[in-house]
């Protein structure tokens, strides 16, 4: 009814090793991720529990066979790769050639944010402590989503939500959502194709990449639609729906209306509420027809005949948000649901006058803006790789180097949260989700922890023959009001088990 | 390489004088306005361009990445 859910998000980040650009990125980013843990994570390491992973489950309700499944999609393989679950509640490890944070499950937009930034940090300490072994090269990471030669990596969102909603409905509603939501969450591009072979602008890092409507790969034929199903709690009663066709976005406010948007879709899409069919003809090629008109003048096909802009599309989806929320809340909406209401219907109104009138607020526009300043300045074509150069290094993580960074040191780019709270989110997990039992565990009894995933944790204890696995299937459970008075009285994982098992 | 590698910074614009003779107040005040943005946005490529990596086109070339996800 609202945008509260459990949710979070996932970030490939991308990679490069200063002067070695033949370097390895799986060493790499195993470097990385062995670095930070090394360095943060106190005596054994917790590995990943793949015990309750299926990639290959397809929400249509099939399985997908090994033998047919690309390699790429194997992910529940422990290939000897680095995976830590950090004192957050996060998880940290190398996916493919990439390092990857996946926040801890979180119930609101604003936490999704604050423990997608602090994941920033992590990344950005785990860097350095790469590159400050005696001998190697500085590791540079980048939140962005392609290299603009072919190559595109991703940056997920996971959304649970009602079994019993019909998939089709999913389908229905949500895409014609996302081949408009870029226009609040794209986070910009230099070149035009997969492999950049065009010059110009477009909104959005991963419009070209997308092939077909729904399907179950990620690496290949990417669907607008997703529809890996591991729902890391009861399959009977939840399934997760895996988004894959957003852009790593370094806003806040980005990143916030992202989340905060979708999970008010999908709310209504739950409770059976939109009547209206807002189906849009083509909708592969359509994502990357708005993604390559950033004056958003883009008509959009209607099935039902008529032709609108992305941004009157998102409108029609506001319009039906807003008469959801004051149905089922009215006055009693939360003030982050009637926030991302609020801020919604501001950034569309202005995008729909003037999409410069955005630049404090979305990546994509504040990029653009820049672009647009040194074009300007300097006489630059398109192709000219200082733009590129431009794009990319916008994503850079650091604060001295980034661009986004340093637009928001000059004021140019609004923040929705302080420092102090995201570095505090890098190692204490949210409150109120599973994710708390879990952090608090690695956090208090990490000698004792033997793995642990998103549904267990799994304590070696003395005494005890055989591991103990406490499963963790309800991610409303395991909160701070819940466990946390007896986390607190509980100075062993031996007392604890024995507590629990009581 | 640029398209017209040639190209150059956009011809100087007219002495805020000769706008004043030839504008009315309104507009003085936009031509004003702009001016300071302007202003501003030159401090803003100046910081920029301080942080920017150097050679743009080999940094952007060396940037390679695998397919992820």
């Amino acid at each position: 009814m609202s945008v509260r859910r459990v949710m979070g998000t996932e970030t490939e980040f991308g990679i490069s090793v200063q002067g070695q650009s033949t370097a390895n990125p799986m060493v790499a980013s195993s470097q990385v991720v062995n670095a930070y843990a090394s360095s943060t994570l106190r005596a054994r390491r917790a590995r990943w529990d793949f015990e309750e992973e299926s990639p290959l489950r397809d929400a249509r309700g099939f399985d997908m066979s090994r033998e047919v499944a690309d390699a790429s999609q194997l992910t529940d393989e422990d290939l000897g790769l680095a995976n830590v679950i950090l004192t957050n509640g996060a998880r940290l490890y190398v996916d493919h050639a990439h390092p990857e944070y996946s926040t801890p499950e979180c119930t609101n937009p604003r936490d999704v944010v604050k423990w997608d930034k602090a994941g920033e940090l992590v990344m950005l300490d785990a860097a350095r402590l790469a590159g400050a072994v005696p001998g190697a090269p500085p590791i540079l990471l980048y939140k962005n989503n392609t290299d603009n030669k072919g190559a595109s990596y991703g940056a997920h969102e996971n959304y649970l939500m009602r079994r019993s909603t019909p998939f089709g409905e999913i389908v229905r509603h949500l895409t014609p959502f996302f081949v408009s939501r870029q226009v609040v969450t794209g986070a910009g591009r230099v070149g035009i194709g997969q492999d950049g072979r065009d010059h110009g602008f477009q909104v959005s890092q991963r419009a070209d990449y997308f092939e077909v409507e729904v399907g179950l790969e990620t690496t290949l034929k990417r669907p607008i639609i997703n529809t890996r199903d591991e729902p890391h709690a009861d399959p009977d009663k939840y399934r997760r729906l895996h988004v894959i066709i957003g852009d790593a976005n370094l806003s806040e406010i980005s990143t916030y209306l992202k989340v905060g948007t979708t999970a008010l879709v999908l709310a209504m899409i739950e409770d059976r509420f939109i009547s209206r069919d807002l189906t849009v003809d083509q909708p592969v090629r359509s994502l990357r027809a708005v993604s390559h008109d950033p004056s958003l003048k883009h008509l959009l096909t209607m099935t039902d005949g008529r032709t609108l802009t992305a941004v009157q599309l998102q409108m029609e989806y506001l319009d039906l948000a807003r008469k959801y929320v004051e149905d089922r809340l009215g006055s009693d909406a939360d003030d982050q649901t009637r926030d991302v209401l609020a801020r919604w219907e501001s950034v569309l109104s202005r995008l729909e006058t003037d999409p410069m009138l955005c630049a404090q607020e979305l990546d994509w526009v504040a990029k653009l803006k820049l672009l647009e300043s040194y074009r300007e300045r300097d006489g630059l074509d398109w192709e000219h790789p200082k733009l590129q150069l431009i794009d990319l290094q916008y994503s850079d993580i650091r604060p001295d180097r980034g661009l986004y960074h340093r637009l928001v040191r000059m004021g140019r780019i609004d923040r929705l949260l302080h420092d102090d709270e995201v570095v505090h989110a890098m190692h204490r997990p949210p409150v109120d989700t599973r994710a708390y039992f879990r952090g608090r565990c690695l956090e208090q009894y990490a000698d004792q922890i033997a793995a642990a995933s998103w549904d267990s944790v799994i304590f070696d204890l003395p005494g005890h023959e055989s591991l103990q696995r406490v499963p963790t299937i309800d991610p409303l459970r395991g909160t701070k009001a819940h466990v946390g008075e007896l986390l607190d009285r509980c100075d062993t994982a031996e007392r604890l088990f024995a507590a629990l098992t009581r | 390489m640029a398209r017209d590698g040639g190209q150059q910074h956009k011809q100087p614009k007219k002495s805020s004088e000769t706008e004043e003779a030839t504008e009315v107040a309104p507009q003085e005040d936009v031509a004003e306005r702009k001016e300071q943005l302007d202003e501003d946005i030159d401090a803003i490529l100046d910081e920029i361009d301080d942080v920017l990596e150097t050679n743009a086109e080999d940094f952007v070339k060396s940037f390679i990445q695998k397919g992820g996800e």
